[in-house]
């Protein structure tokens, strides 16, 4: 801390420095005062790094130019001692007066001249000049992230620079940054009267974030009206800093529930309909993500124009292949099993043991690389919460599904078989309904809502054939919470189990959440064997 | 009690196996074609702690007719019991030569023993742990699973749920039992090396003689008036409940009986194996466990027997011949025994008329008939 206020001292003067610094350098030149160049002549790595800060905030017109070569090391100064040392720029076309950009008129001798050569401690200087200039860009996003380079940073030096770009700024969002920024400077310089100091406090305390918080923290020695209008700051922040993180744990939670909501929906329909345990249901999941990785192979190699759609295709594709294998799952196995639940359980456990092994055959066992396309990238920021956008678009994702999955049960022609077949097998076989064509063709939706949980989960998790492992367990927890052959309940389970497993976590670690949920489970299922949300009438008793 | 045809056979089969092996291995010179290499006794060893597994797994699948998915728990339970025991045998020979803390503590740096730790560097101690142990967690998961009439499947996922979660726990470090690697690097057991041939040989034979005691007793246990109220519990548990009788006394007695005889057999596993870490909590473990027992004849007990030695012996030859056909074969193995063997290979060969499993799975099918039709 000291280092760096220290720096910000010697900064406050930027101007100052700049006439100072040739003298230390030993270059002394009464007629270089002002000169914002000379430190970066200087063979002294400190002075350069001090040099470029004092340049980038000293709103010279050709500051950003120098820096750029100074960064790509088309920088020369002259290499013997001179008063005033001429700098160049290396460009293409020859060398150019750094100074002015004017072309020089009888270009140097190489051998009279030293590439400017730069250090780590320069290299961030540069950095963070960089980051200053961005406040005068063209484009919003440009100024908004170098105003919070510059909060970030909290230089004094660089006050002139802010208040220079507040006046110009047109942009409210990056005016409040800048403001911020100002505040941050302003309590770093211990100058200023008492009462903008508090404002500034109380401007930091609005923006509410840990940088601001740590900010005000490292502040010691100050008077004691400010340091209780800081201690009432950093109180208010913890608290909202507190209120965030919890709105942030419901957040994950939702989302985690959502990636549960998906892999449940099919174990919903096969187990909750049918009674049939699929342990294979988490290779169905498996399938759908390694056919997303085929589509977008195929894409990337036929239609190249198409490379950000994949997803859309890929939806489908796994609906249609986890569905088929499902049926023909149902046709030439389930179908001799109906009514012995635990023979099933162990001939899908076989089952799910072979598809594991044929995708490892087939693909190998290493991950396979499913690309996200640049429309679920990066992250969205709301108030103090940050939100990734491939989770939203899971979130969103999993509700479409489990909204088309529940239309299709209400009020699709297939959906009134299966709830036929399953609420009166011998009725709904008397009224015409092919009832083993209906059980095939529902393992087969159940199987098919597994493959897109795996496009899905194909952009969050490693596409390996044990995928769908680490999902079978919490899976069942799900439907069984939620309450066999319910929907609802079973978003109700996911959301509820997602939630718990993201609370517990920051307390007590992954691996015990874990441990609890299972432990929850197991009370659960004992105390409440038909779920939260259970079935009533002549169908709970089957 | 009477022995009959069949298990005066397994018994032969089981004893005279063993000594034959000792013999072959101990009494004929090493250069002999008739000798009997040391690895082959060890492997064998530890098929027959397989085969207590599936004894175990099929006394409460095959006669109390509950599908645990999560047998291996005990097996583990007994097997790290053992392996504190071994661990405090080492003693000061580890490798930070701390005379009462096991190697792995020392080196998360803990510097007493944690007190579930004490007493276990005696022998006796730790078989009292490895009965105790896996027998009260059985018991209290019992108490709460039967007496709330949790049944089938839903069993059958708690079962999975608590082995899963017991090997979640004994990846912690801080549970004290060695974390991720598990215990290892044992050196002997009661004084005896256990790199050298004899206590191997020793070994395979206190198995074999436990296997058949274990045996003996789930046979005596099935067969007695107790057994029987089992078997009606298992086909058809509503009208023995109407009958007077509380099935979930029953279950609960079989099922803690079961985990013990498990337990048993993972302390036998450990110092033949050398070896246990948490990865035998794992719930394939327990799976393929039952597969065992579906193979060799759920609820015929000599059938478990054979069903784990056979397919371990299967796996042992695949998985170093054709590694990448195991999963494909144990997986098939799962389809086609269900599919088309229902009562085992025993089963192939007993051809008299169905097995009482049989009869029991008859008895409900035709008792769901009868409840459709009264809907």
């Amino acid at each position: 801390m000291t280092r760096k206020s220290g720096g910000g001292r010697f900064l406050w003067g930027a101007f100052a420095a700049a006439l100072l610094l040739p003298l230390a350098a030993g270059l002394g030149a009464a007629h270089a005062a002002g000169d914002p160049f000379l430190p970066l002549a200087a063979t002294n790595f400190d002075i350069e790094a001090q040099g470029v800060e004092a340049l980038a905030t000293s709103g010279n017109p050709r500051a950003a130019a120098v820096i750029g070569a100074l960064r790509d090391g088309n920088l020369f100064a002259w290499k013997w001692p001179r008063p005033n040392p001429p700098l160049y720029i290396r460009t293409t076309k020859g060398f150019v007066d750094a100074r002015t950009g004017m072309a020089v008129a009888n270009p140097p001798v190489s051998v009279n001249l030293r590439r400017v050569i730069v250090n780590d401690s320069v290299r961030a200087a540069i950095e963070t000049a960089e980051g200053a200039l961005g406040l005068f860009a063209k484009a919003t996003a440009d100024r908004r992230k170098a105003a919070e380079a510059l909060f970030q940073s909290a230089n004094p030096g660089a006050l002139p620079l802010i208040r220079r770009a507040l006046k110009a700024e047109t942009d409210a969002g990056v005016a409040r940054v800048l403001r911020e920024a100002e505040a941050a400077a302003l309590l770093k310089s211990n100058s200023g009267s008492d009462r903008a100091r508090i404002a500034a406090v109380k401007r930091l305390a609005e923006r509410s974030d840990l940088s601001a918080r740590n900010l005000l923290a490292s502040l010691h020695n100050q008077k004691p009206a400010i340091t209780a209008a800081i201690a009432t700051a950093i109180h208010a922040i913890d608290y909202r800093l507190k209120l965030w993180g919890l709105l942030e744990n419901v957040y994950y939670g939702i989302s985690l529930g959502a990636v549960l909501l998906l892999a449940a929906a099919g174990l919903a329909i096969t187990f909750g309909v049918m009674d049939v345990i699929n342990m294979a249901h988490g290779e169905m999941v498996m399938i759908g993500a390694y056919t997303t990785f085929v589509v977008q192979q195929l894409i990337a190699a036929s239609l190249p124009a198409l490379n950000g759609f994949g997803l859309l295709f890929a939806v489908p594709a796994a609906f249609l292949v986890a569905g088929g294998i499902g049926v023909v799952v149902e046709r030439t196995l389930i179908r001799f099993l109906y009514g012995r639940p635990l023979e099933t359980l162990l001939a899908t456990w076989g089952l799910s043991l072979i598809l594991q092994q044929a995708v490892r055959s087939i693909f190998g066992a290493t991950n396979q690389d499913v690309t996200s396309p640049a429309w679920m990238s990066g992250s969205l920021q709301l108030g103090g919460l940050v939100l990734t956008i491939n989770r939203l678009w899971i979130i969103l994702f999993a509700v479409l599904v489990l909204g088309a999955l529940m239309a299709t049960l209400r009020w699709g022609g297939l959906g009134r078989s299966i709830r036929a077949v399953m609420q009166n097998r011998s009725m709904a076989a008397v009224m015409g309904i092919r009832t083993p064509w209906i059980d095939a063709l529902t393992f087969g939706l159940g199987s098919g809502i597994a493959g897109i949980a795996g496009v899905a989960l194909s952009q969050i998790d490693n596409v390996s054939p044990n995928l769908g492992q680490n999902y079978i367990v919490d899976s069942f927890i799900v439907v069984v919470v939620g309450g066999v052959g319910n929907l609802w309940g079973t978003l109700f389970g996911a959301m509820l189990v997602g939630i718990v497993d993201k609370f517990v976590e920051p307390f007590e670690g992954a691996v015990l959440a874990k441990i609890l949920v299972l432990a929850f489970l197991i009370l659960f299922i004992q105390r409440r064997p038909q779920g939260l949300f259970p079935l009533k009438g002549r169908a709970a008793e089957a | 009690m009477r022995l009959d045809g069949g298990a005066i056979a397994t018994l032969a089969c089981l004893l005279g196996g063993a000594a034959l092996l000792a013999i072959f291995n101990l009494a004929i010179a090493a250069g002999s074609a008739l000798h009997v290499p040391s690895f082959v006794v060890s492997i064998v060893g530890k098929y027959l702690c397989y085969a207590i597994l599936a004894l175990a797994v099929d006394l409460v699948w095959g006669y109390a007719g509950i599908l645990t998915l999560g047998h291996a728990a005990f097996f583990a339970l007994g097997g790290y019991a053992m392996g504190m025991y071994l661990m405090r045998e080492i003693g000061a020979r580890g490798v930070y030569a701390n005379p009462t803390l096991p190697d792995f503590m020392v080196f998360i740096g803990w510097n007493k023993l944690p007190w579930y730790w004490y007493g276990s560097e005696h022998f006796l101690f730790a078989l009292i742990l490895v009965v105790l142990v896996p027998g009260i967690l059985a018991f209290v998961f019992g108490w709460f699973a039967f007496r709330s009439r949790v049944s089938g499947v839903y069993l059958s996922i708690i079962t999975q749920a608590l082995t899963y979660a017991l090997m979640l726990a004994f990846f912690r470090n801080d549970m004290g039992f060695g974390g991720n690697n598990g215990m290892t690097d044992f050196k002997d057991i009661i004084g005896f090396p256990l790199d050298k041939e004899t206590t191997s040989v020793g070994l395979m034979l206190a198995t074999a003689v436990i296997l058949s005691l274990a045996y003996l007793l789930a046979r005596a246990t099935t067969r007695s008036r107790f057994g029987k109220v089992l078997i009606a519990v298992r086909d058809a548990e509503p009208r023995t409940r109407f009958l007077g009788y509380r099935p979930e006394s029953y279950k609960l007695v079989v099922w803690t009986l079961s985990a013990v005889i498990a337990g048993i057999g993972g302390a036998l596993y450990v110092p033949q194996v050398g070896i246990i870490n948490p990865s035998e909590f794992a719930p394939a473990n327990s799976i393929e466990a039952v597969i065992w027992v579906a193979v060799g004849g759920r609820g015929t007990l000599s059938g478990a027997i054979l069903g784990a030695v056979l397919v371990n012996l299967g796996k042992t030859w695949l998985t170093s011949a054709l590694p990448d056909v195991w999963l494909f074969a144990i997986g098939g193995l799962f389809i086609l025994v269900t599919l088309f063997l229902p009562r085992g290979l025993i089963g192939l060969f007993s051809g008299r008329g169905s097995t009482t499993a049989e009869r029991g799975r008859q008895s409900a099918a035709s008792e769901a008939v009868m409840r459709e039709a009264a809907e």
